[in-house]
């Protein structure tokens, strides 16, 4: 066969004959991957709260809460032993101070404010160095390292650099200040929950300025 | 054309990485781990394979002047497909290749092939070429992803091989890349320099 002429017509039908065919089978595989990824999606979800939460019977409903001055929210997933008992919660929490910017951390605070596990979300920071998060703070062979069972003094958590009681990563003091900082930021979150909590018992309307969360600044 | 040798040449003597230096973005970017520059360039083959064969089956209909914008569409198509499907079932791997696949798209080693080879011959040898130059860019960037994990962090394919302390850190950040791919050319160059 010849090969098409370049002539006006020729070349707006095999243009547009390109892409419709191209959207076409997009469509299809849309259609054909969505509901895996979803899926996906919520199994890491799931995954990330069985591996920061004691064990527990079920999950309450999740509270959002938006920090003052701070764009996105924090969601608290409340978990509950065999009697209803609320026992631990899991909070998504996040910081932006990290060496590369955002840094997502899934935390378990127990009733008694003790941390019960914590797993990293998202985060971008240097391989090698600042990606050591998981591993580093959850040794449980080094407690100096281990922040898993601590509870949070007044003022946060903070790195042996800036008088607090945790090891911070060689070489990656950032990271580490600013993955202390998320779990605090969780904590303070949580705090202020049980606080309105127990005071007027309305968990569900929380969404603004209950929280007295501040952008951690970005010192050096 | 003799086929066996328009698969093999994708290998070394007209490797995209190592001989004709192409797509360094996605090379320099993704090889941090071995499996990772595996990835990176088995999805590049995908890529590269799918858009030679349709590109030189609808050579013809495409009228000259714009072939450019229908194979890029024909390129940005598969990509996409290749992401959503990798984001299902390989979520891990997505994540850690992350950017790099959208940036398949405008990697010129597959606009390269679709241009310079699939709209001029017939659909087996594109196929057949997009086979071979889409293995040998996996095949570089998994031994670039080798060197770079071994020495900067001891393991190689997640298996370690020495303490991790004793790694060279160097090698996963940026500037190893460019380092250990300086080193693999010279040693390519060397080896065909023996073999003619």
């Amino acid at each position: 066969m010849a090969k098409l002429e370049s002539s006006f017509k020729n070349m707006v039908i095999s243009l547009f004959g390109v892409t419709l065919i191209a959207s076409a089978s997009l469509g299809l595989v849309n259609d054909a991957t969505e509901g895996p990824i979803a899926e996906t999606e919520m199994k890491k979800q799931e995954m990330a709260l069985a591996a920061v939460l004691p064990e527990y019977d079920h999950l309450g409903e999740v509270i959002k809460v938006l920090p003052k001055d701070a764009a996105d929210s924090i969601e608290i997933y409340p978990a509950y032993g065999t009697d209803g008992e609320e026992i631990a919660s899991a909070v998504k929490s996040y910081t932006y101070s990290g060496f590369s910017g955002y840094i997502e951390v899934m935390v378990g605070i127990d009733d008694e404010g003790e941390i019960t596990g914590f797993q990293v979300l998202k985060h971008a920071e240097t391989p090698g160095l600042g990606s050591k998060m998981d591993d580093w703070f959850g040794n449980t062979e080094k407690p100096g390292q281990n922040v898993v069972g601590r509870s949070f003094p007044d003022g946060g958590l903070s790195v042996g650099k800036d008088g607090g009681e945790v090891d911070a990563i060689t070489a990656a003091t950032i990271t580490s200040r600013a993955f202390l900082d998320a779990l605090n930021r969780a904590h303070r979150c949580l705090n202020n929950v049980w606080d309105t909590d127990s005071n007027s018992g309305a968990t569900q309307q929380i969404d603004q300025n209950t929280s007295d969360d501040d952008l951690a600044s970005s010192e050096q | 054309m003799n086929q066996w040798k328009n698969f093999t040449k994708g290998f070394i003597k007209e490797n995209p990485v190592f001989v004709l230096l192409l797509g360094m973005c996605p090379t320099l970017g993704t090889t941090g781990t071995a499996i990772n520059g595996l990835g990176m360039g088995l999805a590049t083959t995908f890529v590269l394979v799918m858009s030679n064969l349709v590109v030189s089956l609808i050579k013809n209909l495409i009228p000259d002047k714009v072939r450019i914008p229908a194979f890029i569409v024909v390129i940005a198509t598969f990509v996409t497909i290749v992401e959503m499907v990798m984001q299902a079932y390989l979520p891990s791997l997505y994540e850690s290749l992350g950017l790099f696949i959208p940036l398949i798209v405008v990697n010129c080693i597959v606009l390269g092939r679709a241009e310079a080879f699939a709209s001029k011959n017939t659909i087996t040898s594109s196929v057949i070429d997009g086979l071979g130059i889409g293995f040998g860019f996996a095949f570089a960037l998994t031994i670039l992803g080798s060197v770079r994990e071994l020495l900067g962090s001891g393991k190689l394919f997640d298996i370690a091989i020495y303490p991790e302390d004793y790694g060279m850190l160097v090698f996963i950040l940026a500037p190893g890349a460019f380092i250990a791919l300086g080193y693999i050319i010279a040693v390519i160059n060397r080896l065909n320099k023996k073999n003619a």
